[in-house]
């Protein structure tokens, strides 16, 4: 049954899926055995011109939202047609959980060397992607390509639409910003714009890092077409790719859920717990979030009033008849103009990198709650597909009665395929709950710490510059002490 | 007596120089001169001086109105940052109540630095303006006084020269001649002793400004340490 070019498979004992007394239907441990072949085969044997790839690398632009289900890409093996592909990862990630080793963990990327293409507002940055990795399922060890941003938000859709929607919590694009980036492509050379690229760049480093490190995800070809491949489709449609665009689906999906009068019989208190967690800290996050960026606001506001300020001072000074007098305020203007260059500096940009962590933080916790939602609609066809069995039921009792044999037939073929659509429907609520629990453990375990270190780092940063400049202020003040007392 | 709307600064350089020009033939009282130079000066400094303290009083409170804006917002951030760490006990959620603390402390400086340079900035500055604004009133009355001494002047000429009333209007010249030169005496210390005080003042609250704006920063320098201390100290 196995294929003769499949790997040994890795530890996991047949026993441990059957031991399963309340779940696994005898489909799935026939399923599981396919699973493990389809994911040898998937890494080892398909070469970069098979055919089977075709359908996952088509030249056309993903379309936005539509969510796609990956059986595309393994319908040419598959006997069952009813596994959707994160299934079968899912097998394979438990076993590279299993290694329980950085091995095949091996993949560093950067992202440097922006560099402008175009003129006007056609231009667009481009971004070097380079891919540092012993991977097998690389054709390289290392290798670099050439994206843009909409190549990273078409990307991010891909992987969203394919793997949200069955319980993964794929990490967030950055955001788009049309200041920003209007800005470089009107050519202005000047310190801010130089700013907003190397943020960009660093963020979409943080991006791709995040990415990789997700293990079913490192699995996905669309990943490695994205770092591969010297040429890429262009994804059009990037304003619903945005950041923004992800986030506005996953909150229609949630007002969807909302105005459904679904109370969720929610058996699993584990969910409950869960989602009411995530959704308080998603208040709070919002909350601060408002409040650092109406700081960044005021302080900017600051800066120009302090500067505003000192030329008064020094207009005031030079009307001032009485010399000493004249000159100290000279001197508090002159301060007042230092300490407004202070603020303007480095802690002021380092407080606002705080502001972005918190706000990319804000949309991961905004992607768990998407999957928690998804989970919800499973549910709701799960149980509509009950609602319609049972009226496919009644339809074809009332048939029975009324001796119709040809309508008959039908009902009795819809019963069956309402009754497969049941069962899968409960399967894939199960599944999804199943994949959530994994995810929001590694949540906890693993993303939940990288991002305490981010903030962290950011934080001390920021501190650290605040120190310089308090000693800076320090300095100002006390030179300015002797010119005041010199008053006479 | 001023009258009910104060003539504006326009009007009263206006004035003055219309009957500078008027009377440069008519005025006899000697010392008129070196005391016109001293108000002139005066004047040419009030106007000036007046507005820029104006412009630095407005500009002092929005930039004090700032730095209270910026100890609201840290205010906010530290509530945020607390209401985030008491969430529960995960790692992040530790951090954030160490953050809180952080921002709490400083909101208290920051709050403190806005507070102080309002009081000896802000409040300087507008306590100037209002000063410079009675001196220039000052000014105003004793150039309505000239006024009405060179009316005086002009009303004893014609009265000599008709012969007619003649004694009344002596009189009256006298006693706008009296009302000029007091107004002048006191208006001149006045002025000379609003200098004083002016310098007095200014020195003073400079002085206890970058006082208090060093105990703050050397107080949020330690702060900060401390900070960065036991955030570099854990694992």
């Amino acid at each position: 049954q196995s294929s003769p070019s499949s790997p040994e498979p890795a530890s996991l004992p047949a026993e441990d899926l059957s031991t399963n007394s309340n779940g696994p239907k005898p489909a799935e441990i026939m399923l599981d055995d396919d699973r493990e072949d389809l994911f040898a085969e998937a890494t080892e044997e398909v070469s970069l011109d098979s055919p089977e790839r075709d359908p996952i690398l088509s030249p056309e632009p993903t379309p936005a939202i539509t969510p796609v289900t990956p059986t595309a890409l393994i319908a040419p093996r598959m006997e069952s047609k009813s596994i959707t592909t994160p299934v079968i990862f899912d097998r394979s990630r438990e076993e590279i959980e299993e290694e329980a080793n950085g091995d095949l963990f091996d993949i560093e990327i950067n992202v440097s060397d922006p560099e402008k293409v175009g003129d006007g507002m056609n231009a667009y940055m481009a971004y070097r992607v380079t891919t540092k990795t012993s991977l097998s399922m690389f054709h390289k060890n290392e290798f670099s390509v050439k994206r843009r941003f909409s190549d990273f938000l078409g990307l991010h859709s891909k992987l969203a639409t394919k793997y949200m929607h069955v319980g993964y919590i794929v990490p967030p694009a950055p955001e788009k910003s049309i200041v920003g980036m209007t800005k470089v492509k009107v050519g202005k050379e000047d310190s801010s714009s130089t700013e907003f690229v190397e943020k960009r760049r660093a963020a979409l480093e943080r991006y791709l890092q995040r990415t990789v490190k997700h293990p079913t995800l490192l699995q996905d070809p669309d990943l490695r077409q994205f770092l591969e491949s010297s040429e890429l489709p262009r994804a059009v449609n990037t304003q619903a790719l945005s950041g923004a665009g992800i986030l506005r689906m996953v909150n229609k999906a949630a007002d969807a859920v909302n105005k459904m009068t679904i109370k969720m019989n929610e058996s699993d208190a584990w969910f409950e717990e869960k989602q009411q967690q995530f959704e308080n800290l998603d208040q709070q996050l919002r909350k601060l979030h408002t409040s650092v960026e109406a700081l960044v606001c005021h302080r900017k506001e600051l800066s120009a009033n302090t500067a505003a300020f000192a030329k008064s001072a020094a207009m005031l000074g030079n009307s001032e008849d009485h010399t000493a007098l004249s000159r100290a305020l000279s001197q508090l203007a002159e301060v007042e103009e230092k300490i407004d260059q202070l603020h303007q500096e480095q802690a002021f940009a380092d407080f606002y990198v705080f502001s972005e962590l918190l706000g990319d933080y804000i949309r991961l916790i905004a992607a768990v709650k998407g999957v928690f939602d998804h989970r919800m609609k499973c549910w709701q066809k799960w149980q509509d597909a009950q609602v319609t069995l049972q009226k496919k039921r009644e339809a074809e009792a009332k048939l029975q009665l009324a001796n119709k044999p040809d309508k008959l037939q039908q009902a009795k073929d819809e019963i069956k395929e309402w009754e497969t659509k049941v069962q899968q429907g409960e399967k894939d609520f199960e599944q999804i709950s199943k994949t959530i629990r994994k995810e929001v453990g590694r949540f906890e375990a693993c993303i939940n710490k990288e991002r305490v270190k981010d903030f962290k780092t950011v934080i001390i940063k920021y501190l650290e510059s605040l120190v310089q400049a308090q000693q800076q202020l320090i300095k100002y003040w006390e030179a300015f002490l002797p010119e005041a007392k010199a008053i006479a | 007596q001023l009258s009910v709307r104060g003539k504006n600064k326009k009007e009263k350089l206006e004035d003055f120089f219309k009957n500078m020009v008027k009377s440069a033939d008519g005025v006899i009282v000697s010392g008129v001169k070196d005391v016109d130079d001293f108000f002139e000066h005066e004047r040419t400094f009030l106007v000036e001086y007046h507005n820029r303290v104006k412009d630095a009083s407005a500009k002092s409170d929005k930039m004090t109105r700032s730095h209270k804006n910026v100890a609201d917002d840290y205010n906010r951030i530290g509530s945020s940052l607390y209401a985030l760490g008491t969430q529960d006990s995960t790692d992040i959620c530790k951090f954030f109540l160490k953050v809180s603390e952080l921002f709490d402390k400083t909101r208290k400086i920051e709050a403190r630095v806005s507070a102080d340079e309002d009081l000896k900035l802000s409040d300087l500055l507008k306590y100037y303006l209002r000063e410079s604004q009675a001196a220039k009133d000052l000014l105003y009355r004793r150039s309505r006084s000239l006024v009405d001494y060179e009316n005086a002047n002009k009303a004893l000429d014609k009265a000599r020269a008709k012969n007619k009333d003649v004694l009344q209007a002596e009189t009256t010249q006298q006693i706008c001649c009296q009302k000029f030169e007091k107004i002048s005496e006191s208006a001149k210390q006045e002025l000379i002793d609003f200098k004083t005080r002016r310098v007095a003042a200014f020195r003073k609250n400079l002085v206890e400004l970058a006082e208090l704006e060093l105990k703050h920063a050397k107080g949020n320098l330690q702060l900060l340490q401390s900070c960065l201390a036991v955030l570099n100290g854990d694992t």
